[in-house]
């Protein structure tokens, strides 16, 4: 069964007659068809497109240097933070860069043990994301300590003090625990790339090229024992990654859900932040995937389904999240505590409600469009809204942290602005995120082709997959 | 990928004899067969895993999972160890009145340690195991073999076989349905 014949197109993923299978990859390509189809953006020239936005990410990129030259020399002082206000737009980064990461590890680890099998098309791109996402945010914690070249105290290294960091504090487990996802996600994406970087040596025209792609790649040849060990490595790396995704925005919750400052003393903090991340990053994710997919021409295989079922993820992880939003207010009335009852009155109508009604339009209400089936399946809503909805988890941290501006003690009340520094800040972490996305697109396969072929109808070894996937096939 | 090493001087004994297949289907029936004629050592090569294709070719499942278990242990062991002797020998400070070696507070780090450790021991041992990485492996001298990370697969009957004998096994695997028969040096 060499030839490609296919089913005519399915409409969705999900048929109406739910006995019939469908293909993931539309258009009846061949292996071949896919190897090409992904490698050509690494092999042709840029297209125009790219140099304007590698160009602008690159400027952004610039922008971040300076401001981070310019913290270093002069000191936390350039930001607007004071007391009781000593977190700003440093760490409300932070926490939305780590968010957005956990998408690509929910799609690489936690729909691969659920045997999501079109996760295949999108998952090098969403670890890619949160490979890069999970560098941006690294970068905030690093700068806010001001003293940078102090950073190395938060490591344990024997020093001449003879002093150890403290590790009952939620802010040196989050060194581990951000340090630890980073490595883990490379090493994942690291290890999936593999055989896909030996495609790109095989078809290497230029020696460099052969060279370079030759020895990322580790002299892979495919043979049935490289896969049996890779497939199980890979399996358990799935395995690992999907609690330490979950422990990793818990033990950032911690560093408020740990202090004893009201609104954020709360248990429901852990789920609460796991579920707005995999939100705000399959927004991401989306925002991404629907650009690249038609500048690269690969929509047969992130096809429209793909888009329709992350939007469906969307939909549920909006809901999760206004329900958080809603048992926080509850919880707060419940508990009969003044100070936690007046955390909450003051984020929906103190002096932050503005943000506060921002963060409830673009993650609660814009999310329900994606109940009818026409916007699912709109591009142009699809893109607004994904950015609308990162919009919005940028402003649920924002509102949490803002709590600090009124403590227990009214006259140290105040109103945290931003500074011009901090702003360009935020900026040029887009342009950090963006420029390693922008090469990442060039020079490496952006989607899974070992995967996606192992999805094809044809790759059935028992020649029975005319009608896409088997029933019941275990993989 | 042929121009990839120089072409060795013809050996004495060849790697072995390897023929190539269009498709799963083909290259699952071909080791079926040749299985089926006494073939202990033959090896499959593809552009993404066969499932079902090591029990065909008679191959053991793969260790990487003792392996990494046994970095999960190594990490948390490590990362409880490091707790423990930091803040509970090495310098002692009494913090909200909890115990020197609090276990509840080092959870997080001992299993983020067991995480990281085991992560390691999984791509680690996936390469030993397979003896990556290895630059030069005589399959790549087959003429065809770039295909084999984009459309093609292929299968090798290796001289290390008990019964292998290059005629034989050259026709055997054109019996088998195979394409593009060579003898590859070693």
């Amino acid at each position: 069964m060499s030839t490609a014949t296919m089913p005519p197109e399915p409409r969705e993923m999900v048929p109406d007659d739910p006995r019939r299978r469908l293909t993931l990859v539309h258009g009846g390509h061949s292996f071949a068809d896919i190897t090409r189809m992904v490698c050509a953006p690494v092999e042709e020239p840029a297209p125009l497109g790219w140099w304007v936005g590698f160009g602008i990410a690159f400027a952004c990129l610039g922008l971040f240097l300076a401001m981070v030259i310019y913290l270093v020399l002069d000191g936390v002082g350039i930001w607007g933070l004071n007391n009781p206000q000593g977190w700003g737009f440093d760490i409300t980064n932070f926490v939305w860069w780590v968010g957005i990461g956990h998408a690509g590890t929910l799609i690489s680890a936690i729909l691969y043990l659920f045997r999501q099998k079109w996760r295949t098309a999108i998952n090098r791109f969403a670890e890619a994301m949160t490979i890069f996402a999970v560098i941006c945010a690294l970068m905030f914690p690093t700068i806010h300590v001001g003293r940078i070249w102090m950073l190395w105290m938060a490591l344990p290294i024997p020093n001449w003090e003879a002093i150890w960091p403290q590790f009952r504090s939620p802010l040196l487990w989050d060194v581990f625990a951000v340090g630890t996802y980073f490595t883990v996600s490379l090493i994942f994406w690291y290890m999936g790339l593999i055989p896909d970087l030996a495609t790109l040596r095989d078809r290497a025209k230029s020696k460099i090229r052969w060279m370079v792609y030759g020895i990322l790649s580790m002299g892979w040849r495919g043979s049935a024992k490289h896969w049996s060990n890779y497939e199980k490595a890979y399996l358990i790396l799935a395995g690992i990654s999907t609690p330490l995704v979950l422990s990793v925005h818990s033990i950032v919750s911690f560093d408020f859900a740990v202090s004893i400052i009201p609104g954020w003393h709360t248990t429901i903090f852990p789920p609460y932040f796991v579920a707005g991340a995999i939100f705000s990053g399959f927004a991401m994710v989306m925002t991404l995937a629907i650009v690249a997919r038609r500048a690269f021409r690969l929509t047969d295989i992130i096809t429209i389904d793909h888009l329709d079922n992350m939007n469906k993820i969307m939909l549920v992880t909006g809901m999760m999240v206004g329900y958080a939003y809603s048992m926080e207010f509850f919880i707060s009335w419940y508990s009969g505590n003044p100070y936690e009852m007046f955390t909450f009155v003051n984020r929906a109508f103190g002096p932050y409600a503005w943000a506060y009604w921002i963060m409830i339009s673009c993650n609660v209400l814009v999310p329900q469009i994606f109940w009818w089936r026409r916007n699912r399946r709109s591009i142009p809503v699809m893109f607004v809204a994904s950015i609308l909805i990162n919009v919005g988890m940028w402003f649920e941290r924002f509102v949490i942290i803002m709590s600090l501006s009124r403590d227990f003690l009214p006259s140290s009340w105040g109103y945290y602005k931003p500074t011009w520094v901090e702003i360009c800040t935020l900026i040029g972490s887009l342009g950090l995120f963006f420029t390693f996305f922008f090469l990442f697109l060039r020079f490496l396969p952006m989607v899974a082709m070992a995967e996606v072929k192992n999805v094809l109808p044809q790759a059935d070894p028992h020649g029975h997959g005319e009608g896409g996937v088997p029933a019941g096939e275990p993989a | 990928m042929s121009e990839k090493a120089p072409k060795p001087s013809p050996p004495s004994a060849p790697y072995g004899v390897m023929a190539e297949f269009a498709s799963p289907a083909d290259l699952m029936r071909a080791a079926e067969r040749l299985r089926s004629r006494g073939y202990k050592n033959i090896e499959a090569y593809s552009p993404f895993p066969i499932h079902g294709i090591d029990k065909v070719l008679g191959h053991a499942g793969s260790k990487v999972p003792w392996i990494v278990l046994m970095g999960a242990v190594t990490g948390g062991l490590s990362g409880l160890a490091l707790q423990w002797w930091t803040s509970a020998v090495s310098y002692p400070i009494r913090v909200g009145g909890k115990p020197y070696f609090s276990i509840p507070a080092f959870v997080p780090i001992t299993f983020e340690l067991g995480v990281l450790f085991s992560a390691f021991a999984a791509i680690l041992g996936m390469l030993a195991l397979n003896k990556l990485p290895q630059p030069y492996h005589p399959v790549f001298n087959h003429s065809r073999f770039r295909f084999v990370s984009d459309d093609k697969f292929f299968l090798a009957v290796e001289s290390g076989d008990p019964m292998f004998n290059a005629e034989r096994a050259e026709r055997d695997l054109k019996d088998a349905g195979g394409l593009n028969i060579e003898v590859v040096p070693a």
